[in-house]
């Protein structure tokens, strides 16, 4: 099922985007490896310690590390993770733990996801790669009839809560139908699961580990696009943060702005933007956890503000935005001093060339902001 | 450089020995391909050899596996080697719980057909299959299953009134209400929760036993399942999985001829499921599943063979569900009831055990009067204490949706409540525990 999109190792990646910059208007195109975004680093809390740099595929390794050295049950197994990863997430760690701990699956997705409920069921701690998030839909069945509702239909007798499914996710320049998808909100709407989706380095780590160690299966998605364009100081230690909780990242009094994954970063951009070119003052939240999702921050924030902005890169239509609108708008109707924006993927597959006219980038992210503050 | 090799090779080394070089030089094999005598295939994806004429190979040309027996209908061994020398105690529990399986089955049955349960599913026919592997198992394997091995369960001494507790779905179930009727599970029993997606607890069971094999705890995990299930993916996933990870696990399929109505001639076209199993490098066994003592040996083979290898094994278990699917089924819908009375009257495995205990003198006809009012007596016992336990508390069905109860969770709970107090007289509340 999972085709590779392995070599998008750095020089094929400055490859396609100079080949793409010749199709892009100039100012679209902000550094000279094309981007829809800007990554800035992060500090990490004094508190947790020594730190060194590490780009987000590295702080995936480190923090699989801790988990296979602190745990003595735990496994990691996928397609192609014994040599490292198709993304270098698994480097090192057959050598460092044996090929018992670290190990291939054949190409299944239904059987690689279903192996971990398994393994997870005698109580082991199971960490399972799906090559692309594109891919897991053959698990889709094992997952949301299986995994998500062991507990509760044993009546909490059996579980399968040491389970963490890692998959990249969301959009990579030039990954197309099939490996640029977001699906989050297709498991968002299985109770029982816990879906996680970090935006960098330090927390991807943090929450990793919270995933890895939490006792109700969880769903951590990684935006592959970041696994070498993010790089910042990284605690080396075991730390881990906590799930179901928003992080409010920008503090700001007009208009909320949510997202999680890479969109926060162009959301980050945006509430820069806005400040400068509108004197619009901008709170930018990261959802982190998209299931169970931390209303009581988003509402907070809402109440504050009276004007919201959700953006997500998967497509709008049932997206996971609309189950935060739903909810602000019940919770805060009489705060709202504009309909709630969301902008997002349109409800077209995920195309190749046309990829920056899908995305829901700053400039469409700025424009929403107008119409909020102008309603 | 590729080329100085290759000369090389043709220069330096003699002919048969060539074999063995090329495998370091595989630019020269396409030279020692024209001796076809002396050379292999080299292709990393398969171990064979060269033929040079075409020909398919079509399993129509070959025998079917063969079915092991150990006793014929009259139960009489038919090689005494293959007795497994039980005691006279573990006969009668053998037997025991294959009649009161039966006993429960017919009580449970007509229950529903009066509306007192919603749904059931009979095992009638392949008792054998359940307690002559769980027998031969260690009580603490681990047991996947699909829905028709309540046997398995009975053997390891799950509470009768416990089963009737999850078929109530009431406040002493352990499953707490929540799934359909005849969906078992039990963690100290080590019989892992039913689930009605068919095939799922395949590959699951292959994980399992890989956590087993990395415990070493000496145990095995097995997986119950019909031939009609074998043909989902996740089957697939699961033999291939458990093979190339080398799991000790047992799969054993209970080939009883129809899945619902749908014969095994539109189920697959090969030599049923066990020939599969070589496909995958599984070793495999095909057996008589109204038999319980050629089930309890082939069971206890694979066992030996999965806990000391690490390896997985496929047996087939032949019978005939002679009962209707469900509840929700009348099999004569597509199937006679001819047959279906030729199946149970010449070859049913609580008969032919009874014939066995007979000759062995451990049984009679008198025992067997008393024990069939004993055994009722026993089921409609719990049955009737089972009914008149309450369903359980309402809020509970929103625990265990995760291990803590999040917030969202928390306030539909409490919303549930508050509107179920509102209007109680439009909910059953009588029949259930009290909301706090």
């Amino acid at each position: 099922m999972a085709t590779t999109l392995a070599n998008m190792g750095p020089a094929s990646r400055i490859i396609s985007s100079l080949f793409r910059r010749s199709f892009v208007k100039k100012h679209v195109c902000a550094s000279s490896r094309f981007m829809h975004f800007t990554y800035v680093p992060e500090t990490p809390p004094k508190q947790l310690g020594v730190t060194t740099k590490m780009n987000f595929f590295q702080s995936i390794t480190s923090g699989l590390d801790i988990a296979l050295a602190n745990d003595p049950s735990a496994v990691l197994f996928g397609e192609d993770v014994a040599f490292g990863g198709v993304f270098r997430c698994t480097i090192g760690l057959k050598e460092k733990y044996g090929a018992e701990r670290v190990f291939n699956c054949p190409l299944s997705e239904q059987g690689i996801v279903a192996f971990g409920i398994g393994v997870a069921t005698t109580g082991a701690t199971a960490v399972a790669e799906i090559q692309f998030a594109d891919y897991i839909f053959p698990g889709f069945d094992q997952i949301r009839t299986e995994m998500a509702m062991y507990r509760y239909r044993s009546g909490n007798e059996f579980d399968c809560g040491r389970l963490t499914i890692r998959a990249p996710c969301s959009a990579v320049g030039h990954g197309a139908l099939y490996h640029s998808q977001s699906v989050e909100a297709f498991f968002a709407h299985c109770p029982g699961l816990k879906v996680v989706m970090p935006r960098g380095p330090i927390q991807a780590k943090g929450l990793l580990l919270s995933c890895i160690r939490d006792d109700d299966p969880c769903m951590f998605f990684e935006p592959k696009v970041l696994y070498r364009s993010a790089s910042e100081e990284v605690p080396t230690g075991d730390y881990m943060l906590p799930l179901s909780k928003a992080e409010v990242l920008v503090e700001g009094s007009d208009v909320t702005m949510v997202g999680w994954g890479t969109q926060v970063h162009v959301l980050r951009e945006v509430a820069a933007l806005a400040q400068q070119k509108l004197n619009v003052s901008c709170e930018v939240i990261d959802l982190c956890t998209i299931l169970p999702w931390d209303q009581e921050t988003v509402m907070q924030s809402v109440v504050k503000t009276g004007r919201v902005l959700i953006a997500h890169e998967a497509p709008i239509t049932m997206g996971f935005g609309a189950e935060i609108a739903a909810t602000i708008q019940h919770e805060c109707f009489l705060n709202l001093e504009a309909p709630i924006e969301r902008v997002c993927g349109y409800d077209t597959p995920f195309p190749h060339v046309y990829e920056v006219f899908l995305l829901p980038d700053k400039w469409r992210c700025m424009e929403a902001v107008k119409r909020l503050i102008s309603y | 450089m590729y080329k100085t090799v290759s000369r090389l090779l043709r220069i330096r080394v003699p002919r048969v020995a060539c074999n063995s070089l090329v495998r370091t030089a595989a630019v020269s094999q396409a030279r020692c391909a024209s001796t076809s005598e002396v050379d292999k295939p080299n292709f990393p994806g398969s171990k064979s050899k060269f033929v040079s004429q075409p020909f398919l190979l079509d399993p129509d040309d070959m025998e079917g596996i063969p079915v092991y027996r150990a006793m014929n209908r009259d139960g009489v061994f038919i090689d005494e080697s293959q007795d497994p020398k039980f005691d006279d105690n573990t006969i009668l529990k053998m037997y025991k719980d294959m009649t009161l399986l039966n006993t429960m089955d017919r009580v449970l049955y007509d229950s529903q057909r009066q509306g007192r349960i919603s749904f059931y599913m009979t095992n009638y026919g392949e008792e054998g299959t359940h307690i002559g592997s769980a027998a031969a198992l260690d009580p603490k394997d681990l047991v996947f299953g699909q829905y028709r091995e309540v046997g398995v369960l009975m053997w390891r001494g799950f509470p009768l009134i416990q089963f009737i507790h999850q078929c109530y779905g009431n406040c002493k179930d352990l499953g707490k209400g929540r799934q359909m009727p005849v969906h078992y599970g039990a963690k100290d029993y080590h019989f892992v929760t039913i689930s009605s997606s068919l095939a799922t607890q395949m590959p699951q069971a292959s994980g399992a036993a890989y956590a087993y094999k990395r415990k070493k705890n000496g145990l095995c995990v097995i997986c119950y399942f019909g031939e009609g299930a074998a043909s989902e993916g996740d089957a697939h996933a699961a033999f291939n999985f458990a093979a190339v990870l080398d799991c000790p696990v047992i799969f054993f399929c209970r080939n009883n001829g129809y899945a619902i109505s749908t014969p095994t001639k539109e189920q697959y076209r090969g030599d049923g499921i066990a020939a599969r199993a070589a496909g995958y490098g599984i070793p495999c066994i095909r057996v008589d599943g109204n038999d319980v003592f050629a089930v309890y040996n082939a069971t206890k083979l694979a066992r030996d063979l999965c806990t000391t290898q690490n390896r997985p094994v496929v047996i087939e278990a032949m019978t005939y569900r002679i009962g209707h699917h469900s509840t929700s089924d009348d099999s004569s819908a597509y199937r006679s009831v001819d047959e279906v009375n030729q199946h149970d009257r010449s070859d049913n495995p609580i008969t032919r055990f009874r014939n066995y205990m007979n000759r062995r003198g451990v049984w009679d006809e008198e025992k067997e009067k008393q024990w069939k009012l004993d055994s009722r007596k026993m089921v409609m016992k719990a049955f009737a204490e089972a009914e008149n336990e309450k369903k359980g508390n309402p809020e509970s069905f929103f625990e265990d949706v995760y291990k803590e109860m999040p917030p969202h969770i928390a306030k539909q709970r409490d919303a549930m409540k508050q509107h179920v107090k509102q209007y109680k007289e439009h909910y059953p509340l009588e029949h259930f525990q009290p909301m706090s």
